[in-house]
């Protein structure tokens, strides 16, 4: 035992002594979370308005008021020129056409065909679906304001609650795929590079060659990545608390339980890939490759599994992490209770019974 | 600019920070000789050497080299020099041909004369059947010999070899310095780093270098005279016994 | 004297054994998997409703509602609990509840209420999903309506004052993400090929020691440096070409601006990009640490670049950044001439930045780029 802490501060040393891993291990997970925190959100805001208004009335005057009241839309240009809608696209500035018909003002007052044409830039289709649902509504308050005091016709009230998420902030949806994404990172990718570079220096031999068992070895050699891995998991959950504003809706320690499995997951992924491969190029290749690729694509991160086509989705089922970010997403935002997450649970620790199994025996194979 | 000269070295002196790695050297060669460099690890041999080759620029003093100034002009001094370094440094993922070809373009020369004398140099290093054979195939030794085959492909005044026989036998060394009297006598003035003592017999002069300065600059036969001792492994070892600064 | 050392980067390329196999194998995987993949489309939202009121018309609206084909209809529950914990098992996506007496309060009052819940984790999922049925509901009201003002024309006499609201979605009428993604994976591509290859090649050579022989020779900086990015520069550009010919075939998408366009702007950028690759490698010892820095910048350039969220949503402080991000001028350039057709005057603000960024990256690498310390 007391060789075995001897070993592990061994290892720790390694780590501490090399800043610019160390900076890369501890400054990588902040500034992700805090650009997905903050910077990448698809909130629609403050969006340019040209407008086309031949008529020029006190009606379309009040509706334009409205709209750049509006948190959504900041009006930018008044068209003159018919030729031109079609034209101020193209300089990418502008979201959104406002054309309202010729005669706009008589044709409301005196019942005819008045219509307001919203054109919105298709090039992004979320943001396009988004924003003309937006000015939609924008549309439908003015249109009641107007027949206000009239014979209203008939109007049903939608009430619109947000679950989990009432701002509808992007961070809540990024928040557990970075942390999926960075324990994957951290645990794999940084894991697998650290025992190969031992092997490319010969050292691990010598170590081998020492009367520690070769499974205390392993364990020393992952005991200081399992601890970053805690740090940077705590370090996460309090940027994802107190700065980004996302709360743990569900229970802490579900939430640690599941972080751990993962943790392990990823441990012996790493310690699996530095088993297989010979170089430290080598071992980052294929766990960025094989790895990161995965993580960012198939995970659900970004990009919503249920949008992929089933050949995709099923790829998706074997990448861990996808598994983790969805028993997150459930534990952090939704604050489900441990049934809900029982199906991610089982898989993740199955694969993490496989995969500590698979990279014992590897290493084994290697010595012999 | 003097004939007789072609390196000239005056209170030539490197600094990194606070650390002093050449500390004003003086020595000239002549052309046409064989001169040894020598020194502990760590003696600033390297650095000296560098700084000749147009690779650092001296903190101090002056230096010419095919009698051109190293500080003002570099790229004239490259145009004149060959160079071998420590490591092993030919492309490994190309072939001999290739290699020499490609340092054979570097240096102006046109196509039907590269081909002509990749002939010649082949026949001369008998590494004619290895012509198309990839660099990373080949024995250290011979990479060694294609190496210094490549260093003066060009007819440069002077190479510079940086302990160029790093990690080989001693035959195969005794055959690389044939190569390099070869060279010797073809016009050419040889700079060479070592710290085999007895390579240090094969030159016309020697320098020893001791802490950055040198410390002692003769013939061999001279130096051993003068130390009163019967080989030069002894007078370099009675140097280097004042050293201060440790070995890398 | 280039012309050698060209001769022998070709070769090194073409005898590695990981580049050519990359070259070829990349561009597939990111033109055939990545846009099916990198897809942040709003599909397959499940609908479950909590009818309250039993009546006619509620009966009316939700099967408007299902019939729109928008939603996935999963059930019918039978109160707003069971409809929420659907929810939190993660079979429903949104919720559309009609209270008790939705049919009375319409023909008493002409005014009533739905609840529209709507599971925002993913937050443009819950916006969507929930604009879009608070629309059918309000189409709904509205034919509700006409049909009541058939019934009691007297109550017409008035006449509510309304327009009708046309939405039209140019460029993409079929609001397909994938025409938005593909565009800007070539850019991705572009960037690692003739960013990263080159700068790791450089490093490379550092490692191996073949450099410093290089450097004893007369070759200056630029034919050194010139004989390493021309190669990348070749397959990037021809990488890039079989991109477009890829997207033509396989997504028809054909860029509606010039081609030529296209093509000057990939130009600026390679040597931009490049250039960028070439600081870095300035800057690195090994191999590890040059792919380090790239993976670190390369992931913020990429978030920052509105290659996923657009640059506008993101708050000011992050766009300010923006501008100093080469990958956002490109992506938007590559899908402005896509999609929607913007010629090189309207890009011009574009160009200039690019240009920029060309001469600032290179004039850097050039001057920390050291053949004597």
């Amino acid at each position: 035992m007391k060789q075995f802490i001897t070993f592990v501060r061994k290892e720790f040393l390694h780590i501490f002594r090399d800043s610019r891993t160390m900076l890369i291990l501890l400054g990588m997970p902040m500034v992700q979370m805090l650009l997905f925190g903050f910077a990448i959100t698809t909130e629609v805001r403050n969006t340019k308005v040209a407008v086309f208004d031949p008529s020029q009335s006190m009606e379309t005057r009040a509706i334009k008021e409205r709209f750049d009241a509006s948190e959504y839309f900041t009006i930018a240009e008044e068209i003159r020129d018919v030729s031109r809608i079609n034209d101020v696209f193209k300089y990418g500035e502008i979201g959104l056409v406002m054309v309202f018909s010729d005669d706009f003002e008589s044709e409301l007052h005196q019942g005819g065909d008045a219509a307001v044409q919203l054109i919105t830039d298709g090039t992004e289709p979320n943001q396009a679906s988004m924003i003309t649902g937006y000015a939609s509504n924008i549309l439908a308050q003015s249109m009641q304001e107007l027949s206000e005091g009239s014979g209203a016709p008939c109007r049903i009230i939608p009430e619109i609650r947000m679950l989990y998420n009432p701002q509808a902030e992007s961070a809540y949806n990024f928040v557990p795929g970075v942390m999926g994404m960075i324990l994957m990172l951290i645990c794999a990718m940084m894991t697998s590079i650290a025992i190969v570079r031992e092997k490319e220096n010969g050292t691990t031999e010598i170590l081998l060659v020492s009367p520690m068992k070769p499974i205390y070895i392993i364990l020393s050699k992952v005991t200081p990545y399992f601890t970053l891995s805690m740090v940077n998991l705590v370090t996460i959950l309090l940027l994802s608390v107190y700065v980004l504003g996302v709360p743990v809706a569900g229970s802490l320690s579900l939430l640690l339980l599941v972080s751990v499995i993962f943790i392990f997951l990823a441990l012996s992924l790493g310690l699996l890939i530095s088993n297989v491969v010979n170089t430290q190029v080598a071992a980052m290749l294929v766990s960025g490759m094989g790895l990161m690729m995965p993580v960012m694509l198939l995970s659900g991160l970004i990009f919503p599994v249920e949008s992929m086509p089933l050949p995709l989705q099923c790829l998706s089922a074997i990448v861990p992490a996808r598994w983790y970010v969805d028993a997150i997403r459930k534990i952090m935002i939704q604050g489900a209770e441990i049934q809900f997450v029982l199906k991610e649970i089982g898989i993740l620790l199955f694969v993490t019974v496989a995969l500590v199994a698979l990279s014992l025996k590897t290493f084994k194979n290697r010595l012999n | 600019m003097t004939e007789e000269y072609v390196i000239q070295a005056e209170n030539l002196t490197k600094r990194f920070g606070d650390f002093t790695a050449v500390d004003h050297i003086t020595f000239s060669v002549r052309r046409g000789e064989i001169f040894g460099f020598l020194g502990a690890n760590g003696a600033g041999k390297t650095t000296a050497m560098r700084m000749l080759c147009g690779l650092s620029r001296p903190s101090e003093g002056k230096g010419t080299v095919a009698g051109f100034d190293i500080g003002r002009y570099p790229e004239k001094v490259k145009r004149n020099i060959g160079y071998m370094s420590q490591k092993f440094s030919l492309y490994e993922d190309l072939r001999v041909w290739e290699n020499l070809r490609l340092y054979g373009g570097i240096y102006g020369m046109k196509d039907r004369e590269i081909a002509e004398k990749t002939d010649t140099v082949l026949r001369s290093i008998d590494m004619e059947s290895e012509r198309n054979t990839m660099v990373c195939d080949l024995p250290l030794g011979w990479k060694q010999k294609l190496a210094f085959a490549v260093s003066t492909f060009h007819n440069p005044k002077i190479v510079f070899l940086d302990e160029p026989t790093g990690g080989v036998d001693p035959i195969t060394r005794r055959r690389f310095w044939e190569q390099i009297y070869g060279a010797a006598a073809s016009g050419i003035t040889v700079f060479v780093t070592t710290h085999y003592m007895d390579e240090a017999e094969y030159c016309d002069r020697v320098s020893i270098m001791v802490d950055g300065r040198i410390k002692a600059l003769d013939s061999p036969m001279a130096l051993r005279n003068k130390f009163g001792v019967s080989d030069m492994d002894e007078v370099f070892r009675m140097l280097a016994r004042e050293a201060t600064r440790k070995g890398d | 004297m280039l012309k050698y050392l060209l001769e022998k980067e070709f070769k090194q390329i073409m005898r590695n054994k990981f580049i050519p196999r990359m070259i070829i194998a990349m561009p597939l995987f990111m033109m055939l998997i990545m846009p099916w993949a990198a897809n942040q489309e709003v599909t397959n939202i499940r609908l479950t409703v909590v009818d309250n009121d039993r009546s006619i018309t509620s009966d009316e609206l939700v099967r408007k509602v299902v019939s729109s084909g928008y939603f996935i209809f999963q059930s019918v529950s039978d109160g707003s609990e069971e409809a929420l914990r659907d929810v939190d098992a993660g079979k429903a996506d949104i919720i559309l509840d009609i209270p008790n007496g939705f049919e009375k309060d319409l023909q008493t009052e002409r005014i009533s209420g739905v609840m529209i819940s709507s599971n925002s984790v993913n937050g443009t999922k819950g916006i969507l999903g929930s604009s879009y049925l608070a629309t059918i509901v309000n189409d709904f009201a509205s034919s509700l309506s006409e049909d009541m003002m058939m019934v009691q024309p007297v109550l017409s006499n008035q006449n509510g004052k309304s327009f009708r609201i046309m939405p039209q979605y140019k460029f993409n009428p079929h609001l397909d993400y994938k025409v938005f993604m593909v565009p800007a994976i070539m850019v991705m591509l572009l960037t690692m090929i003739t960013g990263f290859l080159p700068a790791f090649n450089i490093v490379g050579e550092k490692e191996a020691g073949t450099i410093e022989q290089i450097n004893v020779t007369p070759t200056s900086r630029m034919q050194f440096i010139l004989a390493k990015l021309i190669p990348y520069w070749c397959i990037g550009l021809i990488v890039f070409t079989l991109c477009m010919l890829l997207a033509v075939f396989v997504y028809s998408l054909i860029p509606v601006g010039s081609l030529l366009t296209i093509y000057i702007f990939a130009v600026v950028y390679i040597v931009a990009v490049s250039g960028m690759g070439l600081v870095v490698s300035n800057y690195s010892d090994t191999m590890q640490q040059a792919m380090f820095v790239m993976f670190f910048f390369i992931m913020i350039f990429l978030l920052m670049s509105g290659l996923l969220t657009p640059v506008a949503s993101m708050p000011d402080w992050a766009q300010y950044i923006t501008i100093f991000n080469p990958l956002k001028y490109f992506i938007s350039v590559m899908r402005m001439v896509y999609l929607k057709g913007s010629g090189f005057a309207e890009l011009v603000p574009h160009f200039l930045s690019l240009c920029g960024f060309a001469v600032v990256f290179n004039v850097w690498a050039i001057l920390g780029y050291r053949k004597r310390n």
